[in-house]
């Protein structure tokens, strides 16, 4: 009910609102963090380098699922069925002339988007857990078929592949992993870009709109299952680069590429860190493999102690912290404002 | 031709036995999502323990087969209320990616305490004399177990079928499972009639999991995280909360499988994913699930 | 005689054996203010399904402005002019009123599928939402995320964002149900203030509403049309008041 108060301040509430959306976007002095964090540990933790690479391809790689699960509202437990094919499409072109790493990621991310289309297309025409199922079935199929072809995938041993120098300067280094590790931080960074860009164009808006009320977004006259889909092969040809980058760092591709394990543990990261937060995928990445290392390194191996602390610290957040640490973190500056926005 | 016949019913006898089993395990999934709307993906490890806890009753303290099979089915009834009264109960009006991810995380726990338990390799069961040998049917013989595998599912289903169609309590349930707010309107306690439905579900999936030991070479601890897309596929193409649904999706499922892989040993497990994909795309809500 | 804005030609819906929709010959003219009544399960919800194209008719035609749409998609026929609420508000509870908004005009203006530039910077879309915020006057909620609006007010951001579509035709199927009766005058107010070249056709239990708003009245009885006219013919028949207004009153 609009109240008789002095003029301007009625309109004064959706002038601010509006200005707040208009500046959505800007850039703040606090995103620059991951990135100066990124350059002090290719200086200060010269020994973590190989662990450091990987985990800057798993952020690529769930911030790829972000874009599906976190913001689309597609609940995906078979990511690396984009992850996988990426890689074995720039292991075999390097085995079979075209070494170039570059044209590797760029034939990865279209391999990708065109399974993802196939998929997408059928898949997206079911929900919920039926989906999920799906999903599932189609990483665990391509996991089955990679290991029965192993004339061509090498099968559980894989294939030892070579790349040609990036843009003809400098080779991947595999034994400190200095090129490498600026490799992948120069990947993340070109593909964080784009979909940070994507999340705040008005495409990123539609996608949120289809997570929040897909029924809504058909009546007001959005194509909803061809949106899905165009966001299912952006997200699966960024998941496919993701795997291109991991297995070109290593210089070898085995069956495990397609594991299920693997899309669990990446939405189990996803979750940690909160979905749908652009930056949850950073946090949850970091702090899952820093604490499988390090529970690896100081229990040793020959007892599933991760195993059982990431099922325990799963629980948990789901039953307390179901927004993630971001979320835990939003909660925490929002009292220490002092009270509700 | 007859060596035709011989390989034809071979493949389905054992086809048949790997589908009782499929479904004696995943009936209880089925009746779980259908009728309390739950993703329970912890399933397949209420089937793993129910191996485990077989094996080393055989094993370890000498008891017959079938008290053993007992004694897992009331152990993981037991476990499974537990976990239902402490953490399933918090979620059920909770989004379905909540309940997926709460009980994925229990069966990492789970897989991960039977690994310390037991160790990561396979353990094999000591099967009873009986059930040695071979039995012959005068145009071809098969052993013993895989014959009384699909003697005891066709029991199973018969009982099952049996108990909710002429019993009391039977009507209740299909009444419950079918409308929950009419049936408590009528006066039926439907969430004692879905803690013990629950309970039972989990028992029997702990009992296929001590009956599949022996043909599925072994119990493992990653058998969990292996089969969860195979039981998740039976229900979905059944139809999640129907009873004939699973049965008829157990049993395609479980004869493709089995003879993609007998005839096709490079690439056989790609055709039981080909039928779940094929059938969820004509009739997403399963076989016989409701539109 | 100017071509209608909206009409069905012998249109049918069958579920099953099930007769939902009968023969349903309906005209909504340009500019209109049209009412359609009739008891729970006469039907009057599926039409607007079958307008909108949530639902597909057995049988039948239905045209916009002379153009035959009855094959065309549900989100297409947004796009050519027809607009609908929903009886229980569908909307983006999480969101605030101005993304609520800004989703509909967006998608309207075909900016929706545009990846570079960001959201903020669209001053077109920005201005068209102030101006909708300002129509329904919930300029003082703007900010406001929906799910914590009293009901009514949410129940004005469900007509806000069918206004937002630009529509030729606005289906409103009981824009007043589950308001609270000390709100839903702002109801009956954005409904009296809607421009007046958008032709407009309600659902409505409540003959209040019905016969203060209508032009002219179409009674629907069991998936058929048992009359229409001006709300004095429909309020005159003995044969509405038998099967209906006797007993209906108050939705």
């Amino acid at each position: 009910m609009t109240t008789e108060t002095p003029t301007g301040s009625v309109s004064g509430a959706a002038t601010d609102a509006i200005r707040a959306m208009a500046s959505r976007h800007r850039i703040h002095w606090a995103e620059a963090i991951p990135w100066i964090v990124a350059i002090a540990v290719f200086f200060m933790l010269p020994g973590y380098r190989l662990l450091a690479t990987q985990i800057l391809i798993l952020i690529l790689f769930a911030l790829s699922l972000d874009l599906i699960v976190g913001y689309t509202g597609i609940v995906s437990l078979g990511h690396t069925a984009f992850f996988g094919t990426g890689a074995y499409v720039t292991a075999l072109l390097a085995t079979n002339g075209v070494p170039d790493p570059i044209f590797g990621l760029a034939a990865a991310a279209v391999a990708a988007a065109v399974l993802a289309f196939l998929s997408g297309w059928v898949l997206l025409r079911t929900h919920g857990l039926t989906l999920l199922v799906l999903t599932m079935a189609v990483t665990v199929m391509l996991h089955e078929l990679a290991n029965d072809f192993d004339e061509i995938t090498g099968g559980f041993d894989g294939i030892n592949f070579t790349n040609s120098k990036i843009f003809g300067l400098v080779k991947l280094d595999q034994l400190w992993y200095t090129s490498s590790y600026l490799y992948a931080l120069g990947c993340l960074f070109v593909g964080f870009v784009v979909i940070r860009t994507i999340i705040n164009a008005p495409y990123g808006r539609m996608l949120i709109g289809i997570r929040e009320n897909s029924t809504r977004m058909a009546a007001i006259g959005t194509p909803v299952h061809l949106r899905q889909v165009t966001a299912y092969m952006i997200s699966g040809a960024i998941a496919g680069v993701a795997g291109a980058l991991w297995v070109q760092v290593q210089g070898n591709v085995t069956t495990a590429v397609y594991s299920f394990q693997m899309s669990g543990d990446l939405l189990i990261m996803l979750i940690l860190g909160g979905t749908g937060r652009l930056y949850g995928a950073f946090l949850g990445v970091v702090v899952f493999k820093i604490l499988e290392s390090t529970t690896e390194l100081v229990l040793g191996t020959d007892h599933p102690y991760w195993q059982f602390a990431i099922g325990i610290v799963l629980i948990l957040t789901v039953l307390f912290a179901r927004r993630g640490l971001l979320g835990l973190f939003e909660d925490f500056t929002a009292r220490l404002r002092g009270g509700s926005r | 031709m007859s060596s035709f016949l011989i390989e034809i019913s071979t493949v389905l006898v054992f086809g048949i036995a790997y589908s009782m089993l499929l479904f004696i395990i995943s009936v209880g999934l089925s009746i779980t999502m259908g009728f309390m709307g739950f993703a329970n993906l912890a399933h397949g490890a209420f089937a793993m323990i129910g191996g485990y806890l077989t094996v080393t009753l055989v094993g370890g303290s000498g008891a017959p087969f079938f008290v053993a099979l007992l004694v897992a089915f009331v152990a993981v009834a037991l476990l499974s209320s537990v976990f239902e009264r402490f953490l399933y109960r918090h979620l059920y009006r909770r989004p379905e990616l909540d309940q997926v991810l709460l009980t994925i995380g229990l069966v990492f726990a789970l897989t991960a305490g039977v690994t310390f338990i037991w160790g990561p390799d396979p353990q094999l069961i000591q099967m009873p004399d009986y059930f040695k040998g071979n039995v012959d049917f005068g145009f071809a013989t098969f052993p013993p177990y895989r014959i009384f595998l699909v003697v005891s599912g066709a029991i199973i289903v018969a009982g099952l079928f049996y108990g909710l169609e002429r019993t009391r309590v039977g009507a209740q349930i299909r009444a419950a499972v079918d409308n929950r707010r009419m049936a408590e309107a009528c006066g039926i306690n439907t969430g004692r009639i879905f803690t013990w439905t629950f309970a039972l579900g989990s028992g029997m999936a702990a009992l296929g999991g001590g009956l599949g030991i022996q043909i599925l070479g072994g119990i493992k601890p990653t058998f969990a995280f292996e089969y969860l897309v195979i039981f998740l596929i039976v229900v979905a193409v059944g139809g999640s909360g129907n009873i004939r649904g699973t049965f008829f999706a157990a049993l395609l499922l479980g004869i493709t499988d089995f003879a993609g892989k007998f005839y096709f040993p490079e690439g056989g497990a790609f055709f039981i994913f080909a039928i779940t994909i094929i059938v969820l795309l004509i009739r997403p809500q399963g076989l016989m699930g409701k539109a | 005689m100017s071509m209608p804005a909206l009409e069905t030609r012998d249109l049918n819906k069958f579920f099953g054996a099930l007769e939902v929709t009968r023969s349903v010959d309906f005209s909504l003219a340009q500019g209109a203010r049209h009412a359609i009544i009739g008891p729970n399960g006469a039907g009057k919800t599926t039409l607007i399904n079958l307008l909108t194209g949530a639902l597909r008719p057995s049988s039948g035609r239905i045209v916009l402005a002379g153009r035959d749409i009855t094959a065309m998609p549900a989100h297409r026929r947004v796009k050519q002019g027809i607009a609908r609420t929903f009886q229980i508000n569908t909307l983006f509870m999480g969101l605030t009123v101005i993304d609520n908004l800004y989703l509909a005009v967006s998608e309207r203006m075909g900016f929706a599928t545009r990846l570079f530039r960001p959201a903020g910077r669209n001053r077109a879309v920005l201005d068209e939402v102030e101006r909708l915020l300002a129509v329904v006057k919930l300029e003082a909620d703007a900010g406001t995320i929906l799910n914590q609006l009293p009901y009514g007010r949410q129940r004005l951001v469900e007509i806000a964002i069918a206004l937002a579509l630009d529509p030729k035709v606005l289906l409103l199927d009981e824009p007043a149900a589950g308001v609270p009766s000390t709100e839903s005058h702002i109801i009956l107010d954005a409904v009296d203030s809607l421009p007046k070249d958008i032709a407009v056709l309600i659902i409505e239990h409540d003959m209040d509403v019905v016969f203060r708003f209508a032009e002219r009245i179409t009674v629907l009885v069991r998936g058929a049309i048992l009359a229409e006219g001006t709300p004095e013919e429909i309020a005159a028949n003995e044969e509405v008041q038998a099967t209906y207004l006797g007993e209906a009153g108050h939705g």
